[in-house]
């Protein structure tokens, strides 16, 4: 036996290990092995009972678990191991920059995963650049007698610009934003571990997505801890979420009034298209103003400062979409509404083409983290 | 802002469960009411920041609770753990009341959620916070505060003025200087002394400078040094504390229950001069983390290893640190620090006496050894599958026994038995009271449910006499 005198102290044994490529994983995997050893979160949301099937997180499970984590903030302060505390463990932050960084790795093609870097700037200079060229355009190759002067009745939208003209320039944006989103999905899917899904699983995740069930601290609410008001992140984002689809259906029916029913816009105010597009356009109002006014109150400790960038762009982006096409509903009897046409034009021609390289893409990852939630929770059989 | 020029009705002194039952309770009763809070904001409420559920009686299926916890088992339980140690009218008292605890706390605020996984067999007895302790904190004093509680925290109580059995004023301790808080009642909720270091080395010696202690550094006894100078009636033994194994890595506060490790069972535990101590299996969950604090206390350097092999990988909760691995067993033992030789004698012993059985961890399995001086009696499969990981253990102090004695009424007992005439006392400082030793997952949190309770409506009473 030796003296306590003869021992050394133990030697220093590792804390944390790093792994990974990026500083962003490395984090994630530090918070998400002491959350894993925790498990008090468990009731919150979905991201802690994924995280506890495994023991150990490949990049693809923390991209996964990222996009899983709707933001809410409820396990900062229920997380008796947040700042100030040594263990720092503050999951919806390091959860947003790992998103943010996640969207940039899956993004595609590959060369314009810069465009995350500097998002908000990106995506205004895109808009400006985008509005600017269907002002000119407008201006330059139109007859500006139609342009500066009231034009009402079927077709008046085509005497500014061709219906085909038209169809063809957005058909190819809105085909591209379809194409180079669903290329990053597939890598995000693949990297994840994703496999096959069936009904039951896509429909879970459908609802789940459909009424932001995870955004609500299990219950108890979210980012509620000295608040003065009540955190309604998702009824603000209900009215976004809801208002841009039902925009996009206005989009739809107008299509196939003009393609089936050979019936031309502007359509009269009582006309399904215009409802559909004046009801989304509100809740495009709403929804936007409320998000970024919630952005504005969130906690600070919560938030990474990079990326709000990124979230105000597109926020601004869905509001001035249905600012410009609520003012041109308004204003389509009257001399502006050339110029106004070529503001909505710009505005969405940019929302489109920039959709795979922002925050849109949110939705597409989030859903396809609850898809394979929705999947691996009937594996265990929960 | 506080006002610590005014006379309150009720002053309550700490800031976990326990003070918030009674400051609600009292505050209900239209008391005004004052929170001294010794730690800041985000180390508030002790050792209830890392608790995570509140073991209750209950006749039948009762919110997420599966099937009935009669009071008659929950005594016996308590009778079992403390080998007797208890008060039985003011434990069956408790237990009593813990049947309405669960919904009280709900109108509260506080929300539950199903237990957890991993936490096998609290299903029946145990109701879980959404979120855990800290959730659980943050929605009683919201409640608190909105009812028009008053709290400061940084607020340390430094000493009490008490004439004979009545307390008559605090002295407390703030930023912004020294104050003397005068209120009709007092309740005394401020927690035992486990994060004083140099109260634990009167009866540890230096053993205690290797110990690790798992909730805040603010748990320093200061309110009960106080009471027991001011000749209040003990309770429980001075020198006994809920002690687990953690691991070396922990930080020397606060590390709450996540540096616990469960590995223990899965393998051999050695010493640093890698003998085993102890039969790693004698007991099954929860029980065998109790008495290994203290077993690891015993030996020397007060540090441990507990080491398995590539098959019992996966098989517990993931600790947050990673295992020291190494491919053979001399190379471990030299990563840890110790002597390779004699590791691997201990190893080869332990592989040669281990018998073939079943091994399963949902009971009492007949893994065994046979022919060791030391056996283990269950569990027990050679370590020969490399890679081998360890982790390193140290003692690691969860709460301590000594308390003040109270009467069925919350009231504090004078050194004697006569009650004191409006000095309270709830939570850990009077959990001696109830649990003389041992332990029972989640009674910490009963106790100071309802023992706040009690001592809220005993000093909104007395204020209003």
């Amino acid at each position: 036996m030796r003296s306590i005198d003869e021992l050394s102290p133990p030697p220093a044994f590792p804390l944390w290990a790093k792994s990974h490529s990026t500083a962003a994983l490395d984090e994630a995997d530090r918070v998400a092995t002491i959350c894993n050893s925790c498990r008090y979160c468990e009731g919150l949301c979905a991201v802690f009972p994924a995280m506890e099937t495994r023991t150990i997180f490949a990049a693809g499970d923390l991209n996964y678990l990222a996009n899983l984590c709707h933001g809410c903030g409820a396990c900062y302060d229920d997380c008796q191991f947040s700042p100030p505390h040594e263990f720092a463990v503050n999951v919806p932050k390091t959860f947003e920059t790992l998103r943010a960084e996640s969207y940039q790795a899956y993004a595609w093609p590959r060369a314009f995963a810069p465009a995350f870097e500097r998002n908000g700037l990106v995506i205004s200079l895109v808009a400006a650049a985008s509005v600017a060229v269907f002002v000119l355009g407008f201006v330059g190759l139109g007859d500006p007698a139609v342009l500066f002067t009231t034009q009402t009745g079927a077709g008046a939208f085509y005497r500014l610009m061709p219906h085909e003209a038209m169809v063809a320039l957005f058909g190819a944006a809105f085909l591209y934003a379809i194409i180079a989103i669903a290329m990053g999905l597939r890598s995000f899917w693949r990297d994840s571990g994703g496999s096959g899904v069936d009904i039951a699983a896509s429909l879970k995740a459908l609802r789940d997505a459909g009424t932001l069930r995870y955004l609500d601290g299990g219950g108890a609410g979210c980012d509620i801890s000295g608040k003065a008001t009540p955190d309604r992140r998702r009824l603000y984002h209900h009215f976004t979420s809801y208002g841009f689809l039902l925009c996009l259906a206005s989009t739809s029916v107008a299509t196939l009034y003009h393609y089936l029913l050979g019936r031309e816009a502007p359509y009269p105010w009582y006309d399904l298209p215009v409802l559909l597009g004046t009801a989304g356009g509100v809740g495009l109002i709403i929804g936007p103003v409320g998000l970024l006014v919630a952005k504005w109150d969130r906690n600070p400790a919560l938030r990474d400062a990079k990326r709000l960038g990124m979230d105000v762009a597109f926020l601004v982006m869905l509001l001035l979409t249905s600012l410009t096409g609520l003012l041109l509903l308004g204003l389509r009897a009257t001399p502006a509404m050339g110029i106004l046409l070529a503001l909505h034009l710009g505005v969405v021609f940019s929302l489109f083409v920039t959709m795979p390289y922002g925050k849109f893409v949110h939705g597409l990852y989030r859903f396809a983290a609850l898809l394979r939630f929705a999947g691996e929770s009937r594996t265990r059989g929960s | 802002m506080v006002d610590l020029a005014k006379r309150y009705d009720v002053l309550v002194i700490g800031g976990g469960n326990a003070v918030l039952c009674a400051a609600i309770t009292a505050r209900r009763r239209g008391c005004s009411v004052l929170v001294l809070e010794a730690a800041p904001k985000f180390y508030r409420g002790g050792n209830t920041r890392h608790t995570r559920n509140i073991r209750v009686a209950h006749d039948g299926p009762s919110g997420l609770m599966t099937g009935a916890y009669p009071e008659e088992e929950f005594w016996a339980d308590l009778q079992r753990v403390t080998g007797g140690e208890t008060d039985e009218h003011l434990a069956r008292r408790m237990i009593r009341l813990s049947k309405e605890l669960q919904s009280w706390l709900g109108a509260q605020g506080v929300h539950f959620q199903a237990p957890l996984q991993g936490s096998i067999g609290l299903d029946r007895t145990n109701a879980f916070f959404l979120g855990g302790g800290r959730a659980m904190l943050n929605a009683l004093y919201r409640t608190a505060l909105g009812l028009g509680v008053e709290a400061l925290y940084d607020a340390e109580v430094v000493n009490l003025v008490v004439d004979g059995n009545r307390f008559v004023s605090a002295i407390v301790e703030t930023a912004t200087g020294r104050f003397a808080v005068e209120a009709t009642s007092l309740v005394a909720a401020a927690g035992g002394f486990e994060a004083n270091l140099e109260w634990l080395k009167q009866y540890w010696g230096d053993k205690a400078d290797n110990f690790i202690i798992r909730g805040t550094p603010y748990n320093r006894g200061r309110v009960l040094r106080i009471l027991l100078d001011n000749g209040i009636e003990p309770v429980g033994d001075p020198t006994q504390c809920h002690a687990v194994a953690l691991d070396v890595r922990a930080p020397r506060f606060d590390g709450g229950i996540i540096t616990r490790l469960d590995s223990i069972v899965y393998g051999i535990v050695v010493n640093r001069d890698s003998q085993r101590f102890y039969d790693e299996d004698e007991d099954m969950w929860p029980k065998r983390y109790a008495i290994w604090g203290r077993l690891i206390a015993a030996e020397p350097g007060q540090i441990a290893f507990s080491i398995h092999d590539a098959r019992m990988e996966g098989r517990f909760i993931p600790p947050p640190f990673p295992a020291i691995k190494a491919d053979t067993i001399p190379e471990l033992a030299v990563k840890l620090g110790l002597d390779g030789a004699a590791l691997a004698a201990t190893v080869a012993a332990f592989n040669e006496a281990v018998r073939p059985g079943t091994f399963d961890t949902t009971k009492l399995d007949d893994c065994r050894t046979e022919g060791l001086e030391l056996p283990k009696t269950h569990w027990a499969t050679p370590l020969d599958r490399p890679p081998f990981s360890a982790y390193p253990l140290r003692p690691g102090i969860t709460f301590t026994y000594l308390g003040t004695r109270v009467d069925d009424r919350g009231r504090i007992l004078m050194a004697g038995g006569a009650p004191s005439a409006n000095m309270f006392a709830a939570g850990e400082i009077m959990a001696g009271n109830i649990l003389g030793k041992g332990y029972l997952a989640g009674i910490g949190m009963t106790i100071g449910g309802v023992s706040g309770r009690v001592a809220g409506e005993g000093a909104a009473a007395h204020a209003f006499n």
